[in-house]
């Protein structure tokens, strides 16, 4: 598969792919990655919330089916892989974007793989505030919603951030995934040239710039979280 | 005024219901520094979060200035909780906030304007002595004035109880020192009633004026701390006012019993008791402990001696003919 990887003429196949194509791609990755995980954000941090402040003994303790039923539901969609899961929520694409193939099409199947993974991140990220510190809230009259919002949240900060990263580094390895079900980015371009038309240098070029993606949101997000986190001395 | 009236607290757990507080009946006077000891798991740290209802009593009363907390709603004791703050073994100041804002945090929840609990909490900082503090973190403070911050903290809604749960427990000595002396300050200067949870005497000794002991989830006995600490009557008392156990191999209890002795003022503390027992009745004590402490501006003294079974009772004559001071029989080996 590799001989000849490195030819004049695979060569300047990829250059110019570099050139034409790939630009518009890395875009596409990154759009699609970043909106996905804001959206799935958007929905996985209240049910993060709830799963800790829902709890029998939490803040806000909510019924105990009701915990159940949100603990099976996270679980459940945790456990469909996501090449399946992408084709099984076509219909929801279609009723929300139209479409089920191209880029913004596949934001659907990746947030609906996300916001469970998000939930359970959240849900660590706020296990780990010191149950005393919201204690002395209680203890100074704090409703349950402004222990959440103004002790739970804003204490988990910087692991809020570290956990975001890690689901948005997962999402923008879904995303290229979703160049199989036409959605488009580098993973596309992947697929595409590597896998369908056997240029495999160009699709090396491609990983690598995924690598490079990866690299450049964990650097951002890790530094993100060590600069908003109070607890270390600066 | 605290009333505490027949207050009981009991846990479920896998090994069935554990009686952590057992009809607990305590007065605490308004303006008053109460101090509540007892060796760990006596007790005290659920007794002072009843007082808060942050533990929901099993039976019994707890009165705050005649309102009954138990009986309260969800909203009702958010707000009682305003004048009843507390401060606490590992300070929990909120980390991600500066000292300011932690200080301003309680007013934020009660709905103070900004600009106006700004002021307040520097006022306050400038109070417990941390004005140059505001902007720092509490990563970048020490204990103690981690401790000051979390104190400026619970005053800043004006209490009239602040509930202390262990709060030197984690600190050094000095550090505990000032930090006990900043409390004697708030309660003089504005008369707020303090209850302080400790397993430490010292804490105890140095700030508070009537003392409860807790032991096993019960009140051992309560009064006076000069009273308690010079006399103690129970068997939790002895134990926090004398430590440490008499080692069995010390003394054969066959042939030796213990005296323990308390005396309660210098010119007692002064008499060479075991020299003059020695040479005017011929006892053959011999001395297994002994202190000596200040108490409210006395000096109280403790002894526990062994003396053959054959000299008890003699012993227990010359004793008896001295003022100020009590002897008794120890058989516990407490």
């Amino acid at each position: 598969m590799y001989n000849g990887l490195i030819s004049a003429d695979s060569v300047a196949q990829a250059l110019q792919c570099l050139k034409t194509e790939i630009p518009f791609a890395i875009w596409e990755t990154f759009y699609v990655t970043v909106i996905s995980t804001a959206l799935a954000v958007l929905v996985g941090l209240p049910l993060g919330v709830l799963l800790v402040a829902g709890e029998k003994g939490g803040v806000l303790p909510l019924p105990g089916w009701l915990m159940k039923a949100l603990n099976v539901v996270i679980n459940l969609l945790r456990s469909i892989p996501f090449l399946i899961l992408m084709i099984m929520v076509f219909p929801l694409s279609r009723l929300l974007i139209g479409t089920t193939v191209g880029t913004t099409a596949t934001i659907v199947p990746l947030v609906a793989a996300a916001f469970p993974f998000i939930a359970r991140l959240v849900e660590s990220s706020l296990r780990e505030v010191d149950p005393n510190i919201v204690e002395a809230a209680q203890s100074m009259g704090a409703t349950p919603l402004q222990i959440i919002t103004r002790v739970m949240l804003p204490e988990s900060v910087p692991s809020l951030l570290h956990n975001v990263t890690i689901a948005l580094t997962t999402i923008l390895g879904y995303s290229a995934m979703s160049g199989i079900i036409g959605g488009g980015g580098l993973g596309q371009i992947a697929i595409n040239y590597g896998y369908y038309r056997y240029k495999y240098l160009v699709m090396l070029l491609a990983v690598v710039l995924l690598i490079l993606l990866v690299q450049f949101f964990q650097t951002v997000g890790t530094k993100l979280a060590v600069r908003s986190d109070k607890r270390l001395k600066h | 005024m605290i009333e505490i009236r027949h207050l009981s607290k009991t846990f479920a757990s896998p090994e069935g219901e554990v009686n952590a507080l057992h009809d607990i009946n305590l007065t605490i006077p308004d303006g008053d520094v109460y101090g509540i000891i007892g060796m760990s798991g006596a007790g005290k740290s659920t007794l002072v979060r009843c007082i808060n209802m942050l533990e929901k009593p099993t039976g019994g009363t707890v009165m705050v200035d005649g309102r009954d907390m138990g009986a309260l709603s969800p909203a009702e004791l958010r707000k009682a909780r305003r004048d009843i703050t507390m401060i606490f073994q590992q300070f929990n100041l909120l980390m991600q906030r500066t000292c300011l804002q932690n200080v301003c945090f309680p007013m934020e929840l009660s709905g103070v304007k900004k600009a106006a609990a700004r002021k307040r909490a520097m006022e306050l900082l400038e109070l417990v002595g941390l004005p140059d503090k505001a902007g720092a973190y509490p990563a970048q403070l020490s204990g103690g004035q981690q401790q000051r911050v979390a104190i400026a903290r619970a005053l800043a809604t004006d209490p009239k109880v602040l509930l202390c749960d262990e709060a030197t427990s984690a600190l050094d000595p000095s550090t505990t020192a000032q930090i006990l002396s900043l409390i004697r300050d708030i309660n003089a200067k504005l008369g707020i009633t303090v209850v302080v949870i400790t397993h430490q005497m010292s804490v105890v000794k140095e700030i508070c004026r009537h003392v409860a002991i807790l032991d096993r989830g019960t009140v051992a006995e309560e009064g006076l701390v000069s009273a308690v600490f010079a006399a103690p009557r129970s068997q939790a008392g002895r134990r926090l006012v004398f430590p440490g156990r008499v080692d069995e191999k010390v003394i054969d209890p066959a042939r030796r019993g213990q005296l323990r002795l308390v005396f309660r003022d210098s010119a007692t503390t002064s008499i060479p008791l075991v020299a003059r027992m020695a040479r005017e009745r011929g006892i053959l004590a011999s001395v297994i402990s002994a202190t000596t402490q200040p108490l409210g501006g006395e000096t109280y003294g403790g002894m526990l001696l062994s003396i053959p079974h054959e000299q008890m009772a003699e012993a227990r004559a010359f004793l008896g003919s001295i003022a100020n001071l009590t002897a008794e029989e120890v058989s516990d080996h407490v």
